[in-house]
């Protein structure tokens, strides 16, 4: 009976002791399969802007930080799960997830855009080579109005839960055919197979896709910003974790203040994303 | 549990549950042919396919579903030759890879179920309906087969039971079945847990029919 209570005395303990990890250690979540923003190596280890920048921003915060990976279906559902104490995974701010979660300022923005094999019909659009749906006007109009009649019919390809499958689904095109996948990575296969006539993504990931794989995919149409596609990407943070959130507002104005988010987006990205 | 939001979204989920059924019912359709099929190979005296049916049998059997699924889906489509086939009318819908990948799995399943099923009838049996001048294909029709039929019936049941449950990976090659609706109403949601459970129960009520019928024709034709 003795052993037994002991042991159950250890269990509670340490379950105790893990649930109330000191404020000084955060878990971050990544999804890890969306580079250049986060993805991983040949050797398994996260790499990738967000995950450079947590580092950065932990070290300004005097932080013991862990980054965790999560499949970018349950990233939300996993921090309200308390999974992880902040998600940095090329989430963009929208008004749909600041329902459910809160977000610090914004740290980097990067456009939408749409991309084909080449030899596509969808190429040689006619349109302004960038459109923010928040600002509207004519020129947006028409924009949306003639890729509305290039997508007409066509298959268009995104991962699943993204502010693209919003901005497709928002009836802002007409009425295409969405379909999702888990992971971008299966989006470039289905794109460079043919099963999709367009992907849309963030710019970035396809042509980081084009470079490393060889394919011939090339960008299309409007990069696309505003509206659906949310204001910039920021931390996500659970809605009762004001601490947490002040922290890392604070970490980010330092980073940005130093310099240090513009170095890391050029050696991402090939360009200043900060914001 | 927040009854307002799941009877928001049960229409969604209900309707996907056809394509579930579909998938499901097709899969297991063709599947029992190809199950036959190589159950019959299975007894063949030829020794290729015997080996045929063996390893047929063998490799289906000892890889994930959902690695048969995605080879045919995104392995085949990055072929290119494949992609410049006749074959890539059929290769390039999701929903005929999704069939496809069932149906040589459950194929697989059931080729051992209905083998080991005509290996249990009596041999007495066959050498009556011989003595008594049937054929030989009047032998494996009239005798063989409602015997084996009958024989397999709690196994079969079970096969279905794993293909209903086996259509959710459906869902992971972009098809909109109840497993792939759920996971598309959490994604603007946010909220899996009432969503999976009303999807789960779904499976259930499903599987609880399967189970019944099965039941129900076992006391039919049984002893």
């Amino acid at each position: 009976m003795n052993i037994f209570k002991k042991i159950i005395l250890t269990v509670f303990t340490s379950l105790f002791l893990i649930s109330s990890s000191n404020a000084g250690s955060i878990k971050i979540g990544t999804e890890g399969a969306y580079p250049p923003w986060n993805s991983k190596n040949e050797a398994g280890q996260l790499i990738g802007f967000e995950v450079d920048l947590a580092n950065w921003l932990c070290i300004y915060m005097a932080a013991d930080c862990t980054i965790v990976e999560q499949d970018w279906d349950g990233m939300i559902p996993g921090l309200i799960m308390r999974k992880y104490d902040a998600i940095m995974a090329g989430m963009s701010i929208t008004d749909e997830r600041m329902k459910v979660i809160n977000f610090s300022q914004g740290y980097a923005d990067e456009v939408a855009q749409l991309a084909v094999m080449k030899g596509s019909s969808l190429e040689g659009m006619d349109t302004p080579s960038g459109i923010n749906l928040s600002l509207g006007g004519s020129n947006v109009k028409s924009a949306l109005k003639t890729l509305t009649a290039a997508l007409a019919g066509k298959t268009v390809c995104v991962q699943t839960a993204t502010i693209h499958q919003n901005f497709l689904e928002s009836g802002d095109v007409g009425s295409v055919t969405v379909r999702t996948y888990k992971t971008q990575d299966e989006v470039n296969l289905d794109l460079s197979a043919g099963r999709c006539d367009a992907a849309l993504a963030a710019a970035v990931a396809f042509t980081d896709y084009a470079e490393k794989s060889g394919k011939p995919v090339v960008l299309v149409g409007p990069t696309l910003s505003g509206g659906a596609f949310g204001n910039g990407v920021g931390v996500g943070i659970r809605k009762d974790d004001t601490d947490l959130l002040k922290a890392f507002n604070k970490a980010i104005d330092q980073a940005r203040k130093s310099g240090k988010i513009s170095e890391l987006a050029i050696k991402w990205f090939g360009f200043d994303a900060s914001m | 549990m927040d009854l307002e939001f799941i009877s928001e979204h049960f229409p969604r989920l209900l309707k996907a549950t056809k394509l579930t059924i579909e998938l499901t019912s097709l899969s297991l359709f063709f599947g029992v042919f190809v199950g036959v099929f190589f159950a019959i190979l299975r007894t063949s005296k030829n020794k290729i396919l015997f080996f045929i049916s063996y390893y047929y049998s063998y490799i289906f059997r000892g890889t994930p579903l959902l690695v048969q699924i995605f080879i045919i889906y995104f392995g085949l489509g990055q072929v290119e030759w494949i992609r410049e086939s006749f074959l890539w009318v059929f290769l390039k819908e999701p929903y005929s890879c999704a069939i496809l990948a069932f149906t040589l799995n459950t194929g697989a399943y059931s080729s051992e179920i209905f083998r080991s099923a005509f290996e249990t009838i009596n041999k007495g049996v066959v050498e009556a309906a011989e003595s008594l001048g049937l054929n030989k294909i009047n032998t494996f029709f009239k005798i063989k087969l409602p015997i084996a039929i009958r024989q397999s019936l709690p196994a079969y049941g079970n096969e279905m039971i794993l293909m209903l449950k086996g259509t959710s990976l459906a869902s992971t090659v972009t098809l909109l079945d109840l497993t792939g609706v759920a996971k598309h109403i959490i994604s603007t949601t946010f909220r899996p847990v009432e969503v999976f459970i009303v999807a789960g129960s779904i499976y259930l009520l499903m599987t609880f029919i399967i189970h019944n019928v099965i039941k129900l024709l076992e006391k039919k034709y049984g002893y």
